[in-house]
């Protein structure tokens, strides 16, 4: 088979405009991934299924990845005007000097959700060939083109990453909530997904169900009477 | 997109920009309708006795011919890739993956520590890799049996086909249950090897349950491969395309049964399987009948590999001397590991970042993948077959809500 490197110069030979760049991978499963660029991935995908010696037949696994905002730490090296006391003739004076300093710098990296396809072949026998994809950020912009009408594997698979995720897969053709029911908000495979307070009375109260029963009673004050405002 | 006319659509808040549709031959078909009065929508299930556990499919009926029908999931769902990434360990998962395909945890542990030792790039020693073939495939040979009982079961034949299966089943799981502590539960396999030996005693007994599977097998078939019932009711019923069944990522015998020659222990050789002398059955039309036989196929292809590896099960340790066990923490990296599970491909998906537990946690469950087909073989048949149908494709829910 080729290595990613092979294939990569073969998917820009086939779609020009694409962009793909190779996802390094550090565990010794040696398994590099593709990214694969959403304007041209669905054009991309189909070359690779369609092509003769790639023979990508079989959409194995869907899923997708949350990757939080990132605070990143550099560490740079700036030049700086220092003053600094010199001798001079007229005694000592106060002159400016550019000096190297390191200086730590933060920033934040955004965070953006990304869908993993793990592809193989079962004409040629061999695989797998991952690629993903990145939405723009994980708030408004997570559309992502759907792969479904080239593999339908991709049909549940997909519809599960949209429920559990949020990321949404233009032109699938039943984009529905597949694990949780219709009318549930939020997306719980997110990082950042909080528990909703469902707190319960229980007999053998012990210390984890302790803590949330004082968590829960600081958020609702009053439960036993109404609330302040309940009778407006 | 508009709001779906199904019972759980739900409107996406995004119109999406105008994309290819699904090519003429992978969608499911539309069966015309006579015109005449109206479609009666049924849902079957998530209590009716034909779906193996919570499983619903909404149907809509033109008299007895099944002309829509959409699965609806999640009634069993626990969140589990959630749990995993917030275990606070890699090993913790072990015993959660029991409870996927509770039929097959033996085959579950396998696909979890392989992946594991795949991200990690941790050898297993000989014996643990004889012990754990031995073990895949009395899973297998149980799993299949179970699943054509169940299959003749919604055929009409209540209690008898599964009695026999479970008769012989018991004696896996017996020795399933002297091996790990638990019948069902196994918790066996850890990264590098295998939680504890087995005795000689025990691999005697494997002997013993294995020379008499053969028997077991003719014994099912005698009742069942001949009879003018399950061929008049299996026969062209629920066909699968083999063309369809690549691109619908369907796996196992369901795949096989379509005449693909793919299975995952010949074409990735994982563990041991190359020094195996074993054939791949391959059905020829893809119905339900092919789905069953492939089984019965497979079991006796089993009982071969497993009369192989009993025979020449080397000594020497189970676990990997060197894995490590404490302070556990992989390379930031990931893997995909997957295995010839009973039911189809059964994938693990890791992603680390160096942390002591998976920042992404994955699992490939083949019970849902097969799913994607059930409406394509079901239209146009009658509201009868779609039970059968669905039994054919051998699903567990708690693999397919996870």
């Amino acid at each position: 088979m080729k290595t990613v490197e092979e294939i990569k110069v073969a998917i820009e030979a086939a779609v020009p405009d694409a962009s793909v760049s190779v996802i390094p991978n550090g565990s010794p499963s040696g398994q590099q991934s593709l990214l694969l660029d959403a304007e041209h991935a669905f054009a991309v995908a189909r070359f690779l299924r369609d092509d003769e010696e790639l023979a990508l037949d079989y959409l194995s696994n869907v899923t997708g990845v949350d990757w939080l905002d990132k605070e990143v730490t550099e560490k740079v090296k700036v030049t700086k005007q220092v003053p600094k006391e010199m001798d001079a003739p007229e005694g000592k004076q106060i002159q400016m000097v550019e000096e190297t300093v390191e200086e730590t710098r933060k920033h934040v990296q955004p965070g953006y959700l990304e869908a993993v396809y793990h592809l193989f072949s079962v004409k040629k026998k061999h695989g797998p060939v991952v690629i993903r994809m990145r939405t723009k950020n994980r708030t408004d912009d997570v559309d992502l083109p759907s792969l479904t009408p080239l593999w339908r594997a991709a049909e549940f698979q997909e519809r599960e990453v949209f429920d559990l995720y949020g990321i949404v897969f233009r032109g699938h053709p039943d984009l529905r909530r597949i694990l949780m029911w219709d009318g549930f908000k939020d997306h719980p495979m997110r990082k950042d997904y909080v528990e909703p307070d469902d707190f319960e009375y229980e007999p053998t109260a012990h210390d984890k169900v302790l803590d949330r029963h004082k968590q829960h009673m600081a958020k609702t004050p009053g439960e036993e009477q109404p609330a302040a405002g309940a009778t407006a | 997109m508009s709001e779906t006319a199904t019972n759980s659509g739900m409107a996406v808040e995004k119109a999406p920009a105008i994309e290819p549709q699904l090519e003429s031959w992978n969608r499911p078909p539309v069966i015309p309708t006579d015109g005449e009065g109206e479609l009666l929508e049924v849902s079957m299930g998530p209590h009716h006795p034909s779906t193996h556990g919570v499983f619903r499919m909404d149907v809509a009926l033109d008299g007895e011919k099944v002309v829509k029908l959409k699965p609806v999931f999640g009634y069993l769902h626990r969140n589990h890739e959630q749990i995993a990434e917030s275990m606070g360990s890699y090993i913790g998962m072990m015993p959660y993956t029991d409870r996927l395909d509770y039929f097959c945890s033996m085959t579950n542990n396998w696909a979890y520590a392989l992946a594991v030792e795949k991200l990690v790039g941790q050898a297993v020693p000989e014996r643990a890799e004889y012990i754990r073939v031995i073990l895949a495939e009395l899973t297998r040979v149980q799993n299949h049996a179970s699943a054509i009982g169940f299959l003749i079961q919604e055929m009409g034949a209540s209690g008898t086909p599964l009695m026999y299966a479970f008769k012989m089943r018991e004696k896996i799981l017996d020795l399933f249950e002297s091996l790990s502590g638990s019948r069902m539960m196994c918790n066996y396999m850890r990264f590098g090897g295998c939680r504890v030996d087995t005795s000689a005693a025990w691999l005697d007994a494997a002997r013993t349950v294995v020379a008499g599977l053969p028997t077991f097998v003719d014994e099912y078939e005698a009742l069942l491969t001949g009879n003018e019932i399950l061929m008049a009711r299996c026969q062209g019923v629920g066909v699968l395309r083999p063309e369809l069944a690549v691109n619908a990522g369907i796996s196992g015998p369901m795949l096989r049964a379509s005449g693909v020659n793919y299975d995952i222990r010949k074409v990735d050789r994982y563990g041991i399987y190359d020094r195996f002398k074993f054939r791949v059955p391959l059905g020829d039309h893809g119905d339900i009948y092919d789905r069953y036989m492939v089984r019965v196929l497979e079991m006796r292809e089993s009982i071969g590999i497993l009369e192989q590896a009993l025979k020449e099960v080397p000594g020497g340790p189970v676990m990997d001397p060197k894995a490590k066990i404490r302070g556990f923490k992989p390379k930031p990296g990931e893997a995909y590991g997957r295995i010839e599970a009973p039911k189809g491909e059964l994938g693990f998906y890791l992603i680390s970042t160096g942390g002591v537990e998976p920042y992404r946690y994955r699992v490939r469950p083949p019970s849902l993948i097969n799913l994607t087909v059930l409406e394509d073989m079901c239209l146009g048949h009658n509201v009868a077959d779609v039970v059968l149908i669905f039994g054919s494709v051998d699903i567990v829910l708690g693999e397919v809500d996870r």
